[in-house]
């Protein structure tokens, strides 16, 4: 069977880089575009796969994780079906890839200038949960009130004594839009600060795109005396021994013995190659 | 020398057309005329329907007249109640024109030392002094401590009568019009409104007045003015 | 005192249908107007116009900043309209529920407005939230309950609490006292007696009750048929109404 080069035809293609031209030009802006039936589910990340198909050239080397694992079910697919429709190189290497597709992380090892790093997103809008009506936070966002953004930070510390929201931690994009990160842990919000990287967003069901664009400021938003703070943990990677990574909690056997691990499996096997060699 | 002129009526008439009763036309008063100094306590006589309450009440632009003039001096210029905008009547109202009622009016709930002290309030005495002088008065009309903190809603007439009369003499004004507020005292308390007002008339106010009970009247009054209930039209 | 809101010749339409027509009067600083009238007389609609919430049909309304400049609200663009109705207007519904953020404790609904004003010091908001709630009788130790838990005074208490927090100038009211028990009701009105009092509010109050109007409004305007057949002093209005609709209302009125 035959498909068009990255499975979209070419005018979805154009549609979909005309979106992301203007999602680049305002950052954080969420920019609507015509969302097309991908051969997979909502959910699955057809927003990030219709933006990967509309930027693949037949030079690319492509990367795909999932929760940071370039071996789960999700990123596995992801990667063959690229490799299926556009016969682009894949690799696991984060320094190797050209364009990366993640779910719910950024990787550890640091991206640079010519990379481009595509979201999976669920829910576009970080006002959603607290404001229902889509006419109304459009007009949140273009008179920039955002003042509701921090009446869900202030029940996090009513409730929880600190800002309990550990995922999916709004961020105001270059001092104008607030914008939801996805949901990648709030450990990962500072490399969205001023990254080399060009980082675009794509919400399939939601049918938005929006991007941050290399070296744009991404504040954090929080409290004066509840400053943003990321994760810490206790523990090091019991496989790789890293300290200053994002670690997965895993239960290993029936009696509920656990370890920490990297949850970026290509940081944590990097490691474990350059320690053994 | 003479006192100054405080308040006159030119022409006054005041007629209720009751647009429900068949378009019935109630007269109640007609052509009346009066002069009211500073100093003197002029007390309206008259059977039971000669429409000396509707007088008060027309004076104190709580009805509109029908045809005449109300003339009030004001910060010592003349304002004609009958033709001023509510808001120069409000003003009036604050600071040169009292009005007492036989009948309390509140908010349910408020106790009585801020319901006496209210008026100093909006006169822009501060809380804690308006309080003070609230309780003075109250104890000058022997309304008993314990009851300052309740709301009056469920005193007694007499007790609510003495607080509505020290809510509406806790400011001095200039011209006071005062519809019964004896009408449920005793003796002695009465008597303690008689030297309220002779102290408002001693600094200067003009006291216009109903009162039934001889004795009050004839202990107040500088003058009285007879009124007659006109015949129905 | 000086006026601090002109109505000129206000009119609102449903298309063809009249909402409220040609209304005009002048509000003072301080100073709170009611306007009353039956069910589908206007007064809401009216309100709403008034308050910039409906578009008029003709007519203007303007606003005297406290920088002494005049504003002319149709003029404004969203943004400015929105500025003005966070930082010096008030709107307080008649149903508590459509006031609040029902999915959010005590304490974040009445912060709320502060934070949209720029307010990001936590314990701060706490504080000023904790003062507010004793303010409006609420026990502060309820500050991180959700509103859905409070009766029905408490959620209106709640509410003027969440709009007054930001001291606005002036202050929308759509039956605030309708819909609660008569009990309930009085130390509502007592509430917002003192408050208005207290923080020098002017405020422009829909009701259909007159005993409201005469507890808390020093003038009154009686709404018929979309229009206002009569206005002036409340205690005029109510003890001696000129126009049949008004004594008609006067009269309607149980005595106890």
């Amino acid at each position: 069977m035959n498909y068009n080069f990255a499975f979209l035809d070419e005018d979805t293609k154009r549609m979909l880089r005309r979106a992301l031209l203007k999602a680049v030009a305002i950052p954080g802006y969420q920019v609507p575009f015509g969302s097309r039936e991908m051969p997979l589910p909502y959910g699955w990340g057809t927003g990030g796969i219709q933006v990967t198909a509309a930027l693949l050239g037949p030079d690319d080397v492509l990367k795909v994780i999932d929760q940071g694992a370039d071996d789960t079910t999700n990123a596995v697919n992801i990667r063959r079906f690229f490799a299926r429709v556009a016969g682009v190189a894949t690799t696991e290497h984060t320094a190797d890839a050209t364009l990366i597709q993640t779910r719910h992380r950024i990787p550890e090892t640091s991206l640079r200038e010519n990379q481009i790093l595509v979201f999976q997103v669920p829910e576009p809008e970080p006002l959603r949960t607290l404001e229902p009506r889509e006419a109304e936070t459009r007009s949140l966002h273009a008179l920039a009130d955002y003042g509701l953004m921090h009446v869900k930070l202030y029940e996090d510390i009513a409730q929880y004594g600190h800002i309990a929201t550990s995922y999916d931690y709004p961020v105001l994009v270059d001092g104008r839009y607030l914008t939801s990160p996805s949901p990648i842990p709030k450990f990962d919000n500072p490399k969205l600060d001023q990254s080399p990287a060009l980082m675009l967003f794509g919400a399939g069901r939601e049918k938005r795109l929006y991007a941050i664009p290399p070296y744009t400021r991404v504040e954090s938003l929080a409290f004066e005396d509840h400053p943003f703070e990321i994760q810490r943990w206790e523990q090091q990677c019991e496989l790789c021994g890293a300290g200053e990574s994002y670690l997965d909690e895993v239960i290993v056997d029936d009696h509920g013995k656990r370890m920490f691990v990297c949850s970026d499996t290509d940081f944590c096997g990097q490691r474990r190659a350059e320690a053994s060699a | 020398m003479t006192a100054a002129l405080m308040l006159e009526l030119r022409d006054l008439s005041k007629s209720f057309e009751l647009h429900h009763q068949h378009g019935a036309r109630l007269n109640v008063l007609r052509g009346l005329d009066l002069r009211l100094h500073a100093g003197e306590c002029v007390v309206l006589s008259g059977a039971s329907g000669a429409g000396k309450s509707t007088l008060l009440r027309v004076i104190y632009a709580n009805y509109h007249p029908t045809f005449g003039a109300v003339h009030v001096r004001h910060d010592d210029r003349w304002i004609d109640l009958a033709r001023a905008t509510p808001h120069e009547v409000l003003d009036v109202r604050r600071r040169t024109l009292g009005y007492v009622s036989q009948f309390l009016r509140v908010i349910p709930r408020v106790p009585t030392l801020d319901i006496v002290a209210e008026p100093l309030l909006q006169s822009g005495v501060d809380a804690a002094a308006a309080r003070v002088r609230a309780g003075d008065m109250l104890q000058r009309l022997n309304v008993p401590e314990r009851l300052w903190q309740l709301p009056p809603g469920t005193f007694s007439g007499g007790e609510q009568q003495r607080v509505n009369i020290a809510r509406g003499l806790i400011v001095p004004r200039p011209i006071l019009l005062l519809d019964e507020p004896t009408a449920s005292l005793d003796a002695g308390n009465r008597a303690v409104v008689a030297q309220l007002l002779q102290e408002a008339r001693d600094a200067g106010s003009a006291v216009l007045g109903i009162f039934h009970d001889e004795d009050m009247r004839d202990r107040v009054a500088t003058r009285l003015f007879p009124m007659q209930a006109l015949e129905a039209a | 005192m000086s006026a601090l809101l002109q109505v000129r010749h206000l009119s609102h339409h449903y298309g063809r249908r009249v909402g409220c027509e040609d209304v005009s009067f002048d509000l003072h600083a301080g100073e709170l107007l009611c306007i009353v009238g039956e069910s589908g007389s206007g007064k809401s609609t009216l309100l709403n116009t008034v308050a910039a919430q409906l578009a008029p049909t003709a007519g203007s309304v303007r606003y005297r900043q406290r920088d002494g400049a005049w504003l002319e609200i149709a003029t404004l663009n969203e943004a400015d309209r929105r500025r003005l109705a966070r930082e010096e207007w008030g709107f307080v519904t008649q149903n508590p529920r459509d006031g609040l953020r029902l999915n959010v404790s005590a304490g974040a609904n009445v912060a709320e407005r502060l934070m949209a004003l720029g307010v990001r010091h936590y314990s701060q908001l706490r504080e000023i939230a904790r003062g507010w709630l004793e303010r409006v009788e609420i026990d502060p130790a309820r500050i991180d309950d959700a509103p859905t838990g409070f009766s029905g005074g408490m959620q209106q208490r709640l509410q003027i609490a969440r709009t007054l927090v930001t001291q606005p100038r002036l202050v929308f009211m759509d039956e605030p006292t309708a819909g609660l028990d008569v009990s309930v009701q009085a130390r509502i009105l007592d509430l917002l007696r003192r408050l208005v009092n207290e923080l020098g509010l002017a405020a422009v109050m829909v009701t259909h009750d007159l005993a409201v109007a005469r507890l808390l409004a020093a003038r009154t305007m009686v709404m018929q048929g979309g229009r206002v057949v009569e206005t002036g002093l409340t205690d005029q209005i109510l003890d001696d109404p000129q126009h049949p609709y008004t004594q008609l209302l006067v009269s309607s009125v149980l005595t106890t």
